[in-house]
């Protein structure tokens, strides 16, 4: 059955792989009908997952190093597109972001966009040249590039900030979903999280994660599509989801209107004792907001993830794992269309969500209904105990307004198949697809951080005449020590002090997409003009944030730029600094211009060699 | 000019053209985002369905366009990749 090597039979692998999960999904479901408790289903499925991917990061151990930090450069293209999607989409994307599209509605699908377009500038402007160099690590181009360990360490630096700041959320999501699997405290589910992701990565680098993040991307594409193909079939509201809820949404519209739309305000909500983090609808499902700032709003934040996730160094890395430049190329595509898949997946699970429960001809319509009606359903018994959703009678008239009742944005994804009355199987399916967001991306940033220490920091400047052996254990032990420091701030639970997501894309942009573009697209581009452009843009954009952030400074926002779009401060000033210092500087020698050069012609051998 | 500069040439057009249909498809339609949001595609408002699938959609439609074409100017000028 199989014949020839590893990388012919991936297609095989992985199809029984998946079969594998489905007879295993089949197997629960007859199981809960056989009387298994639902805990028992729960811890059944994140077991059964994360055992298989640790034994996955085990078979895949290595000793060379280009098999470590380059996954041999042999990962298919369209295997790069699937384990890049799984690195991509974290815990947060899987269970937030249809709760966020539900609470926040067009001017949040801003995220959509930016999360997705932003691939289009990966390919043209980044992927195949940054493949056709050669590098180890996003650093090892700044600093082969531009020459130097000054610049290299810069963007050592930016990358260590971006990826930090992303890192201890997923680390954060993977503890808060194993411990709610496999009941145990929030404090020991951050550690066994770590340990899932460092089994996962240890022994193999890159190509541990790369087949690691392609299981996981599997598992949690099946998670979301299920139900969300289910929910739709279950309520009528059509066969295939995203064609076809124009309908639901016109309705939606309209109760809206029926309802109302209020906007509690923050005493009343501090009054009634509603948790914190939980909030009502108060914004239009489909309606777009209407003027100049509301415009800008949108925009600019699409920017800001855009050009962030054009600089994110644990994305980038994995285009530097393909066999040549245009499948690298060829992978930033498959990438983006199994983003897609479930992207434009979240805002049709957000309007089933809503539908089932706003819609009073609906079984599940729980909006205008009597408030002690509502409270005795099971599913909101189970929730309010662990207060994930909040009643609060505002004006005591016993019925459910739209404006009384609360949910956390996860509730959107974890409790709506228990809303629209799934098996509990499914529910059990999708912690094990969180699950598999959150190590994929913590996996990916994890690695792409300790690869940074080990290869540019260790060998590159303290001990460049190490061997490949001590090479590899200071890679190990960097990483262990990269997710102990992750793994201990998320158990300090001051992820909520540290930010949003969106900070990672900020930094990131701040600091490195013009270096990055510059280094390909623009030859008089300098070393002086490099350094100065990093560290000024990141400067700036780490004032503005300190000083616009509420928790920190608190001050007015500029032009609307607020905390999330920082990034449009640094990065334009990274901008101006780096060509102005560029042109007052001496123009790069002419073997560096040869190079710049060699990056933009696709065939040929690769700058850096295979092992260096 | 040189096959290398000549390639380069042609390499940078195509760039700026992708670029172009990604401005279009990522800010410029979202400028009109009120004013479209009357119209309706597949019965969804269109402004809702660009940001919630269709401009998700164009974006993946371009990078595979992009990158075929690419491969192509890359063997007009003799720098196409023999493995694979």
């Amino acid at each position: 059955m199989f014949k020839g090597g590893f990388i012919q039979n991936l297609p095989k692998i992985y199809g029984l792989y998946t079969g594998g999960f489905l007879v295993f999904i089949l197997m629960m479901a007859i199981a809960e009908q056989a009387g298994v408790t639902a805990k028992t289903i729960g811890i059944l499925f994140v077991a059964f997952t994360v055992a298989i991917y640790a034994l996955i990061g085990y078979l895949s151990r290595t000793i060379q190093v280009d098999a470590y930090y380059l996954a041999g450069r042999q990962v298919p293209t369209v295997f790069n597109g699937m384990a890049t999607a799984a690195d991509w989409m974290s815990g947060a994307s899987f269970v937030a972001l249809a709760g966020g599209v539900y609470f926040g509605g067009y001017s949040y699908m801003a995220f959509l966009v930016g999360w997705t377009g932003g691939y289009v500038l990966v390919s043209t402007l980044l992927a195949p040249y940054l493949r056709k160099f050669g590098c180890y690590t996003v650093p090892d181009f700044i600093g082969t590039r531009y020459g130097g360990n000054g610049v290299r360490f810069c963007a050592v630096l930016v990358l260590v900030l971006a990826s930090f700041t992303y890192v201890t959320a997923q680390i954060n999501a993977t503890g808060t979903i194993a411990a709610r699997a496999l009941g145990i405290p929030f404090e020991a589910g951050v550690w066994v999280g770590l340990v899932s992701i460092l089994l996962c990565s240890m022994l193999g680098g890159m190509r541990a994660v790369t087949w690691t993040q392609v299981a996981q991307y599997i598992v949690l594409i099946v998670a979301y599509l299920i139900p969300v193909f289910w929910i739709s079939n279950k309520i009528g509201a059509g066969v295939f989801p995203h064609l076809m809820l124009g309908d639901e949404v016109a309705r939606i519209t309209e109760l809206e209107g029926q309802f109302g739309l209020v906007k509690n305000s923050a005493a009343d909500v501090k009054a009634a004792g509603v948790p914190g983090g939980l909030k009502s609808i108060a914004v239009a499902h489909a309606g777009v907001g209407a003027g100049g700032m509301a415009v800008w709003k949108y925009i600019s934040l699409a920017i800001c993830m855009m050009v962030g996730t054009a600089s994110l160094p644990h994305i980038l890395m994995r285009y530097f794992t393909t066999p040549s430049v245009k499948s690298a190329r060829k992978s930033v595509a498959w990438s983006l269309f199994f983003i897609f898949l479930l992207y434009s997946s979240a805002p049709m699970l957000a309007t089933l969500s809503k539908i089932s429960l706003m819609d009073p001809n609906l079984p599940t319509g729980i909006i205008g209904k009597s408030i002690s009606d509502v409270q005795s359903l099971e599913w909101v018994k189970q929730w309010s105990s662990q207060k994930q959703v909040f009643i609060a009678d505002f004006n005591g008239d016993g019925i459910l307004q739209l404006n009384e009742w609360f949910m956390r944005t996860g509730v959107v994804v974890l409790a709506t198949p228990e809303v629209a009355g799934l098996p509990y199987v499914i529910s059990g399916l999708v912690a094990a697809g969180g699950m598999a967001a959150a190590m994929s991306t913590a996996d990916g940033l994890v690695l792409a951080i300790s690869n940074a220490l080990s290869h540019d920091v260790y060998y590159n400047m303290i001990d460049p005449k190490a061997d490949v052996r001590k090479r590899l254990i200071v890679a190990r032990v960097l990483l262990i020590l990269t997710g102990a420091a992750g793994a201990y701030i998320a158990s300090m639970r001051i992820t909520s002090i540290l930010g949003a997501v969106a900070w990672a894309f900020d930094f990131a942009m701040s600091g490195l997409f013009f270096p990055l573009v510059l280094g390909v697209w623009w030859k008089r581009a300098t070393r002086e003009g490099a350094i100065a452009g990093m560290l000024s843009g990141l400067a700036a954009g780490t004032a503005y944030l300190i000083y616009v952030y509420p928790k920190f400074l608190g001050n007015p926002a500029w032009l609307g730029i607020d905390h999330l779009r920082f990034g449009l401060i640094g990065a334009p000033v990274c901008l101006v600094v780096m060509v102005v210092v560029s042109l007052m500087t001496k123009a790069p020698d002419a073997a560096t211009q040869r190079m710049v050069d060699e990056v933009r012609v696709p065939s040929g051998k690769a700058i850096l060699g295979r092992a260096h | 000019m040189s096959n290398k500069e000549k390639h380069w040439q042609k390499t940078k057009g195509h760039m700026i053209m992708t670029l172009v249909l990604w401005a279009f498809f990522s800010m410029v339609i979202f400028l009109f985002g009120y004013e479209i949001n009357g119209m309706s595609f597949l019965g969804y408002p269109l402004a809702y369905y660009m940001t919630a699938q269709g401009s998700l959609l164009a974006f993946v439609i371009i990078i595979f366009w992009f990158a075929n074409k690419q491969e192509k100017i890359d063997e007009e000028f003799g720098f196409g990749e023999k493995e694979d």
